[in-house]
């Protein structure tokens, strides 16, 4: 699994932080920060909730 | 796919009776036919209803569809039926598209980032433990929406705009006019929204001057937005954060008595949000190119009104949506909305209701409705659903002093 992230996209909502706080975070400017971009399996579901919940479409989560 | 061509018969506005049930029980009948759900707006323009999950979540990213309120075919809700209008005021950006809207929600994303909202955590217990203290004080009896549900949202915003202490009677008293409707008339809510906006105006000036540890002071030195249009952002923070998390922590009281099993279980918070969708009527929008949404050709020009709460309950996305349920595993609700829009303050939200409900059962345990709850007054005249009132009772412990 990989995570690629559009931060210009970005709206803030913070719901990737939420869902998956180990993996995401979001910077000074409150834009999401990928902490680790090749997730281990364990967090492989809070990935997807956060890509799944993400409003603006900013978090592709590939299945590879 | 199948496109009705015919014109759908319209469906009565508004959407919402007195006596009935919230949801209404009529969006579980619109989600279920073909196509979308046709309306007509108090002024007589045609507006398309959407109501299944999906669908509500692609109109509300949809490049094609317009949040401004200017636009040629918006769905303008009746003045009666909400605060006055503001769409004039610059810095209220909630009625701006991308990229002009953009401008506004990166200047102000910071002041709402999960670590920030963490750290106001401690003075929001201050102030709910504050108001708990005052209702047991007073007696052994409340009314929830006026001793907390609203008084927790202004006195945390006054906190977090920086409004000194002495003024924050005159500032909680024309909000209050403001976001409550039944006990004001539309020209009292136009003064005290005349009152703030001027209020707000002389507090950026002494932020100028003496700026200090609050939002108007840190947005003053980005730069990123003028003093002018500042002053409508302020407005726009004020009157979003106010009534929908006071109808949010009601409700959500009133749903916890009545299942008390899960009293004490966070995950109450999020299935509040889903399953009362207070702010059902709020993301209107406008086509302003041709957009098939919901296998209908919407035109541009034309309006549309997704439902939050009807999306919220369609079963295509939530297992029985029906029952209350905070253990249900299903988190895409879009009671905050979905899109460049969505809540900016949800965070904050989130924190207000987990510590209200939090606090309130510890506190008084014995908590009870004070009416049947068949006799709540549930808000059938604004555009958010909530409760005019809450009267609840407690019973003294024995050995109070």
């Amino acid at each position: 699994m990989r995570i690629t992230v559009d931060a210009d996209l970005c709206v803030g909502a913070g719901q990737c932080v939420l869902s998956a706080p180990g993996v995401f975070d979001q910077d000074e400017d409150g834009l999401v920060r990928v902490l680790h971009s090749r997730p281990v399996p364990e967090d492989a579901d809070a990935v997807r909730l956060a890509g799944e919940l993400c409003p603006a479409h900013t978090i592709t989560v590939h299945e590879d | 796919m199948t496109r009705p061509t015919t014109e759908p018969e319209a469906v009565p506005f508004p959407l919402r009776i007195p006596g009935e049930p919230f949801p209404p029980p009529r969006y579980e009948e619109y989600r279920r036919r073909e196509g979308l759900v046709l309306t007509h707006m108090p002024n007589g323009g045609r507006v398309w209803l959407v109501t299944r999950h999906a669908e509500v979540r692609a109109v509300l990213t949809s490049k094609k569809v317009s949040a401004n309120p200017d636009r040629e075919g918006f769905p303008h809700i009746s003045d009666t039926m909400g605060v006055p209008r503001q769409e004039q005021i610059p810095g209220w950006f909630v009625g701006l598209d991308s990229p002009e809207h953009d401008r506004f929600r990166k200047a102000l994303i910071p002041e709402f980032t999960v670590r920030r909202v963490r750290g106001m955590r401690p003075s929001i217990e201050r102030v709910v433990d504050g108001l708990i203290d005052s209702m047991l004080a007073a007696g052994d009896s409340a009314d929830l929406v006026a001793d907390l549900a609203l008084p927790v949202p202004s006195l945390v915003i006054s906190s977090l705009l920086g409004v000194p202490p002495v003024d924050r009677g005159f500032f909680e008293s024309r909000t209050r006019t403001l976001v409550t409707i039944r006990n004001s008339t539309e020209q009292q809510r136009d003064t005290a929204a005349k009152e703030l906006l001027r209020y707000l105006n002389r507090l950026i000036g002494i932020k100028v001057s003496w700026p200090g540890d609050d939002l108007i002071s840190r947005l003053l030195a980005t730069g990123a937005i003028s003093t002018q249009e500042l002053t409508g952002v302020l407005m726009l923070l004020l009157i979003a954060g106010h009534e929908t998390t006071a109808n949010n922590i009601s409700l959500g009281v009133v749903t916890l008595l009545l299942n008390p099993e899960w009293i004490g279980d966070r995950r109450a918070v999020e299935e509040t949000l889903r399953f009362h969708s207070v702010a059902d009527l709020v993301s209107l929008r406008v086509a302003v190119e041709d957009v098939e949404i919901g296998g209908r050709l919407i035109r541009a020009g034309e309006g549309i009104i997704p439902l939050v709460a009807a999306a919220n309950h369609d079963q295509e996305a939530f297992s029985c949506p029906h029952a209350f349920d905070p253990g249900r595993t299903e988190r895409h609700h879009v009671a905050f909305g979905y899109g460049v829009h969505q809540c900016l303050g949800q965070n904050l939200v989130r924190a207000e209701m987990e510590i209200v409900y939090q606090r309130l059962f510890e506190r008084i345990p014995a908590l009870r409705l004070a009416v049947p709850v068949e006799e709540l007054p549930l808000k059938y005249d604004g555009v958010l659903c909530g409760l005019h009132e809450l009267p609840v009772r407690w019973d003294r412990p024995a050995t109070a002093p």
